[in-house]
């Protein structure tokens, strides 16, 4: 076994923080209180190489292995959730299906604007009623002639509605399977096609300076050619995507994590009460070694299942398990890192407060907990 | 034109919280994150911008153990074209005579038009870059902060001087000049950069690759040695404020308001 990373990744590691620690610290807490995506933040991150992480050069990727990528996620999550959210969807959501799925003339089209940073796409899934339970998905695709007809809306959609939004990917029902099940297929939408609005969603409790967004179809028109892959493969790419997501998701735990525990341990051994630094009490350095162990074990855990990916090997039980385990760890850490930091802890100055809100994202987007439980569970033959 | 940029690899300092060590001879180094010394940093900065105006290459040099090849793989992914690593149990403990004869060693193996040092880095002496022109005897300017390439033999420099006054030079070239923060803005270091140069091998010399006699450098060469390091003790009449910015502020104005300072 060899836990050492390359130099490569350690490389990434540290200019990724370099970059989150002089560029986004400064700006986070403003973003966050404003309600404000930074299209210049974005276009920075753009510029040092955060977008197409997996992609190949061919089409202007940074062509690194999955670790490396989950790396950089982590490192911007460190410091921000909202930055980390923009660029894991960003890289798993919107850049992953076209690269994945796309056909030679969609790639060359739409993944150069993407990987710099100067375009996001929009991946739309979710529905207003139907989140979880994905097959309940009731927008609808009509073929007529050479182009389709889409109508029908979708919510919570991450990078889909501002200024540097080139477009979506939507799902839509196409049609019944023999066994009555719905066929769905994916298809590429240009932002202003008419018919298609995207609207930013506001007053969120958590990834305040991410954009997302409700999408709404209108009798929407696309050709034949914006079809991702082919008809009826949507709701495998879905999960196939999901199953990516779920390991940047959890590098957005992980990173969460790390960024509350520092600045707990770091503010408990500055914190001087009954005559001695707080990190001496055993109430608080047990709590601060408690969120040690887990984030040493959150970490062997994902960063096996993007080995585990990067050999090409199954890797969905373990996605999945790294997903459930780092988002509901950055939980626990958040809530010990508020509680050690008392009073302050609840002021937005400090920073902990922030890691708090933005921690409950993750136990609910992209698969709930409860839905990778279900996966879980079914992989361990209950 | 042909730059060579000495850099180090030194403590972070918005990483780590410094302490004297227990002996007092030194730091407490234990569990330190490192980085290239910000002064060098700029330094290679300005070096990349004159190569990408007039065309040349960047060199990047250090006089360090394994570990510091980090730096100079790091300041190649920025962009500078080529590292030299020097590296030699006979370097420790050198004083700054005896790094500067090490870099000597390694600018006589090449042939560069200019040398650029950052103007101080760890241990704040700021020595290497004048002891170096001395030896290579040529001309040198400290503290630059301004770059102008007249032809390929001059450059205009600037130098901040007393007060916050600005010296304007005209300087031969080859020359060595140890530069100033401030000078530009060092570019992140970005991904595809990195990839460049992740698994590229960095030469390293030795004593004997460079002609050194072991006995001249390191611990046994060095004519000035650390006696003691400690944190010194307050004097009367000093206080230190305590508390968050917001409190300090408060106790700093009322302090100023007993003593007259503000009406």
């Amino acid at each position: 076994m060899n836990f050492d990373l390359t130099t490569e990744q350690k490389m990434i590691r540290r200019e990724v923080r370099k970059f989150a620690e002089s560029e986004i610290a400064s700006v986070a807490l403003e973003l966050d209180e404003n309600e404000e995506f930074s299209a210049e933040l974005t276009r920075k991150m753009g510029e040092i190489g955060l977008f197409g992480m997996f992609v190949a050069e061919d089409y202007e990727g940074q062509a690194l292995d999955y670790i490396s990528y989950i790396i950089a996620v982590e490192e911007i999550a460190r410091v921000d959730g909202s930055q980390a959210a923009t660029i894991a969807a960003a890289n798993s959501l919107g850049i992953g299906p076209i690269y994945y799925f796309g056909t030679e003339a969609q790639k060359k089209k739409y993944l150069p604007m993407l990987c710099s940073g100067e375009g996001l796409w929009g991946f739309g899934l979710t529905e207003p009623t139907a989140g979880s339970d994905a097959g309940g998905s009731t927008t609808t695709a009509v073929k007529d002639g050479n182009e389709w007809v889409i109508n029908g809306s979708k919510i919570f959609i991450t990078n889909a509605a501002c200024e540097l939004t080139m477009g979506v990917t939507v799902q839509a029902v196409t049609g019944r399977r023999e066994n009555g099940k719905p066929e769905c297929t994916c298809f590429l939408v240009e932002s202003g096609t008419p018919g298609f609005k995207a609207q930013p969603m506001h007053k969120k409790m958590m990834w305040r300076a991410s954009n997302t967004a409700e999408l709404y179809f209108d009798d929407m028109r696309v050709p034949e050619e914006n079809i991702l892959g082919n008809v009826g493969d949507g709701f495998h790419q879905m999960l196939q995507t999901l199953d990516g997501g779920r390991l940047s998701i959890g590098a957005m735990g992980l990173g969460g994590a790390q960024g509350a525990y520092e600045l707990a341990l770091k503010y408990a051994k500055k914190r001087e009460q009954f005559g001695q630094p707080i990190s001496k009490f055993q109430a608080v350095g047990f709590k601060l070694a408690d969120c040690a162990v887990e984030i040493e074990c959150a970490r062997n855990l994902l960063y096996k299942a993007c080995w585990l990916r990067n050999e090409k090997r199954s890797f969905e039980k373990e996605a999945a398990m790294a997903k459930l385990y780092c988002s509901e760890l950055m939980g626990r850490v958040a809530n010990h890192a508020v509680q050690i930091h008392g009073g302050y802890g609840l002021m937005k100055e400090y920073n902990v407060e922030r890691f708090y809100r933005d921690q409950k994202l993750l136990d609910i987007g992209e698969g709930t907990s409860e839905v990778q439980r279900i996966v879980i569970s079914r992989y361990i033959g209950c | 034109m042909e730059i060579l940029v000495c850099v180090k690899r030194v403590p972070d300092t918005s990483e780590n919280e410094i302490e004297v060590g227990s002996d007092g001879q030194d730091i407490d180094r234990d569990d330190l994150v490192y980085s290239v010394n910000e002064w060098d940093n700029y330094a290679v900065e300005e070096a990349i911008q004159i190569v990408d105006k007039v065309g040349g290459k960047v060199t990047v040099v250090t006089v360090g153990d394994d570990e510091s090849e980090e730096v100079l793989r790091r300041e190649m992914a920025m962009g500078a074209n080529e590292g030299i690593l020097l590296s030699d149990d006979a370097f420790e403990s050198s004083d700054g005579k005896g790094i500067a004869a090490i870099l000597k060693a390694a600018v006589e193996k090449g042939s560069y038009d200019l040398i650029m040092t950052g103007a101080q880095a760890d241990a704040g002496a700021g020595q290497v870059g004048g002891m170096l022109a001395a030896m290579l005897d040529q001309p040198y300017a400290s503290l630059v902060n301004s770059i102008e390439v007249i032809d390929d033999k001059k450059l205009k420099v600037g130098r901040e001087i007393e007060g916050g006054n600005q010296e304007m030079n005209e300087i031969q070239m080859p020359c060595v000049l140890s530069i100033q923060t401030g000078i530009n803005e060092p570019r992140y270091v970005g991904i595809r950069g990195i990839r460049k140069v992740a698994s590229v091998d960095i030469p390293v010399l030795g004593a004997s690759d460079l002609g050194i006699d072991s006995g001249s450098v390191g611990n046994a060469g060095a004519s000035v040695k650390v006696q003691d390091y400690f944190v010194p003790v307050f004097g009367d009449g000093a206080e230190m404020l305590e508390g968050s910015t917001e409190e300090i502020i408060d106790k700093l104005i009322e302090l100023l308001k007993a003593q007259g300072g503000l009406k």
